[in-house]
């Protein structure tokens, strides 16, 4: 009998950290696979951020590195750089990527550095909490906005992947989601579509992902996956930027 | 501890003593030393002899020590460095980015490290207090970097003058957690490109931080100095660092981090690195001391500082006192076991461009054994040969 699925060689065999119902599980599956798919495991090397996912060099089985708050753009960028032969890319949160290390995420994409960037929108800091993040919707409860996200007090919801997409030197900008199966497939066709055009030279590449967090937004599992698609999608649509 | 006795200084980049029983002081003065040992090492090696400012010959050390990666943020007063680094890093195959900030900066250093690259980056003091969270990383992950301050008057935006106000941020572990930096200082040009080279070797050897101290005034100087053929990048060298990211081809994955959050994990990172220090410690003390055998007052200063008071104590000599001088060239670890009074009777003097930092590794040196006086001036203002002999005077 042919084996048809099993779990990706790039992934541990070992139980996480994450909350029931978490989207990191998913959506470091869906990189594993994809980096199993295109083989090249013994040549990636990722950069795991501050936030969640901060040990995910726990689950993934390839070179990793950490790097502080916000600068995982700033590490991948000169790793890519010293070593053009390996394929490198970047794990990141709302708050890593699109608060602390804005400056480092526009200006590697601006660089148009031939990376592969995985994005993950929650709309919370999670690990802090469940804090305002950048991506944090109007009106929605946080610990830091008691009375739901106003735009006078906070701003608005930053749209970092249509910023980014005005850039000459953004190659691939794609939004998706992890709230039903359908998604979840988009999703991974993205992350490979990510990767194989950094295989292929074509530069900045990043796929956003919505993520739930059922345990900062205070939903059951079953509850975030349907706030996604009945709310945050609305503010975050789905589909490909650029 | 580097020390040695000569007349003169052989290996520029050691630390020298030099002696009252090697002979009384040269009439041309003792800060002209290194030009006649130059004279000296050029006939025994085949070295190019050129001129260049403080700030090109640390780039230029960088590149003959097979310097990979460099990445810099604008700053006055070290902007030749960077602008020689954008020159000639691209000429040889190596890695120059202008990052967008001195944040993206160290931290590419941080990246570049762990794929194996020699990695370098320079600021000035406003830059260098930016670093200092990238700084705490890269010893906590144990990456070896070079990191260059050359320091300007502060506190804040302060000015563009020559200062030496860092000196606690750079010898107390700037940044968050219990680690050190190895800080060189260099006072002269051709010791600024010894000191470069010296960098990368330590940096590599203990895995850790490694920074060059200078000040506005080393930086923008300029002096001949010998110089060796640049190396070929040290790209290719990683077998030689088994731990750095190279992809996990026939190996276990490697892993770059400080972070351990299991019980007892944390504790046991930093044992490690006391254990490093304490090697260090040690190992890699460097000073030059002058006259320090039948001294009376010892002069205690670094960097361009030294420089003045060494045309002080070079008048004083000639004047009959007998005065010497311990000039630390590595600032952590400070060269204490220079510091073991010679007589109880002994007195010191420290000088700086700062308003009694170093002054504190003195007392710390000294231990109450014997008095230490203070002569400082910060944001600009420098103390002068005058103002020295003055003080010594007074103080005998």
């Amino acid at each position: 009998m042919e084996r048809i699925f099993c779990r990706p060689e790039s992934l541990y065999d070992v139980p996480t950290h994450y909350c029931p119902g978490c989207g990191h599980g998913t959506a470091h599956r869906l990189v594993a696979g994809i980096i199993d798919q295109l083989g090249i495991r013994e040549k990636t090397i990722g950069i795991a951020p501050v936030g969640c996912a901060v040990i995910a060099y726990d689950y993934w089985k390839f070179d990793c590195s950490e790097a502080a708050h916000g600068r995982a753009l700033a590490v991948a960028t000169a790793i890519k750089r010293v070593r053009p032969q390996n394929i490198v890319f970047t794990y990141q949160g709302d708050g890593d990527l699109a608060a602390i290390g804005t400056n480092e995420t526009i200006h590697a994409a601006n660089r148009g550095e031939n990376l592969t960037v995985i994005f993950i929108n929650n709309a919370v800091y999670g690990m802090t909490g469940g804090q305002m993040a950048p991506t944090t919707l109007l009106g929605q409860k946080t610990s830091t906005t008691l009375e739901g996200r106003d735009r006078q007090k906070h701003g608005y919801p930053l749209k970092i992947s249509e910023m980014l997409a005005l850039l000459p030197g953004v190659h691939y900008i794609e939004r998706v989601s992890l709230h039903n199966p359908q998604e979840v497939l988009k999703a991974k066709a993205a992350i490979r579509q990510a990767f194989e055009n950094q295989i292929n030279n074509l530069g900045f590449s990043l796929v956003e992902i919505l993520s739930p967090c059922p345990t900062c937004w205070g939903l059951n599992p079953k509850e975030s996956l349907d706030w996604i698609r009945d709310r945050m999608q609305k503010e975050f649509p789905l589909g490909r930027i650029k | 501890m580097h020390a040695m006795r000569a007349d003169l200084p052989g290996v520029l980049h050691r630390s020298v003593q030099i002696s009252v029983a090697a002979g009384t002081v040269p009439e041309w003065g003792l800060s002209l030393l290194s030009e006649v040992s130059m004279a000296r090492e050029k006939r025994q090696k085949k070295l190019k002899k050129i001129l260049i400012t403080g700030n090109e010959a640390i780039a230029e050390g960088a590149l003959s020590a097979g310097c990979d990666f460099y990445a810099g943020y604008p700053i006055t007063p070290q902007n030749e460095l960077i602008a020689y680094m954008a020159k000639y890093m691209p000429k040889s195959g190596r890695v120059f980015i202008q990052a967008e900030s001195e944040l993206a900066a160290i931290n590419m250093v941080y990246g570049a490290s762990a794929a194996g690259a020699r990695a370098m980056t320079s600021s000035s003091s406003p830059g260098i207090s930016l670093k200092q969270e990238g700084i705490s990383y890269i010893a906590g992950a144990e990456l070896p970097a070079v990191i260059v301050n050359i320091m300007r008057g502060g506190p804040g935006l302060g000015n563009i003058a020559p200062a030496q106000s860092d000196y606690f941020q750079a010898t107390r572990s700037g940044g968050h957690g219990d680690y050190h930096t190895i800080v060189l200082a260099p006072a002269y040009v051709q010791e600024a490109y010894d000191l470069a080279r010296t960098s990368f070797d330590l940096a590599d050897k203990y895995r850790m931080p490694v920074m060059i101290l200078g000040d506005g005034f080393l930086g923008q100087m300029m002096e001949p100095i010998l110089v060796r053929r640049r190396s070929p990048t040290a790209r290719g060298h990683n077998k030689e660092k088994p731990w750095a990211l190279t992809g996990c081809e026939g190996r276990r994955p490697n892993i770059i981090k400080s972070f351990a959050l299991a019980e007892g994990a944390l504790e046991q990172l930093n044992l490690k690195l006391q254990q490093k220090y304490k090697v260090i410690k040690n190992k890699e003390t460097r000073f030059e001391g002058l006259f320090l055998d039948d001294a009376k007052i010892v002069l205690v200063a670094y960097g361009t500082m030294a420089r003045i008071a060494k045309s002080s104590l070079t008048r004083l000599r000639l004047a009959g006192e007998k005065a010497g001088m311990i000039r630390p060239i590595s600032l952590w670890p400070f060269p204490s076991p220079a510091f073991f009074p010679r007589n109880k009777k002994v007195k010191y003097l420290a000088i700086e461009m700062s308003y009694g930092q170093m002054l504190e590794d003195v007392h710390l040196a000294v231990n109450g054994k014997a008095q230490i006086e203070f002569l400082g001036r910060s944001g600009g203002g420098i103390p002068s040969e005058e103002e020295i002999i003055n003080k010594v005077r007074k103080i005998l």
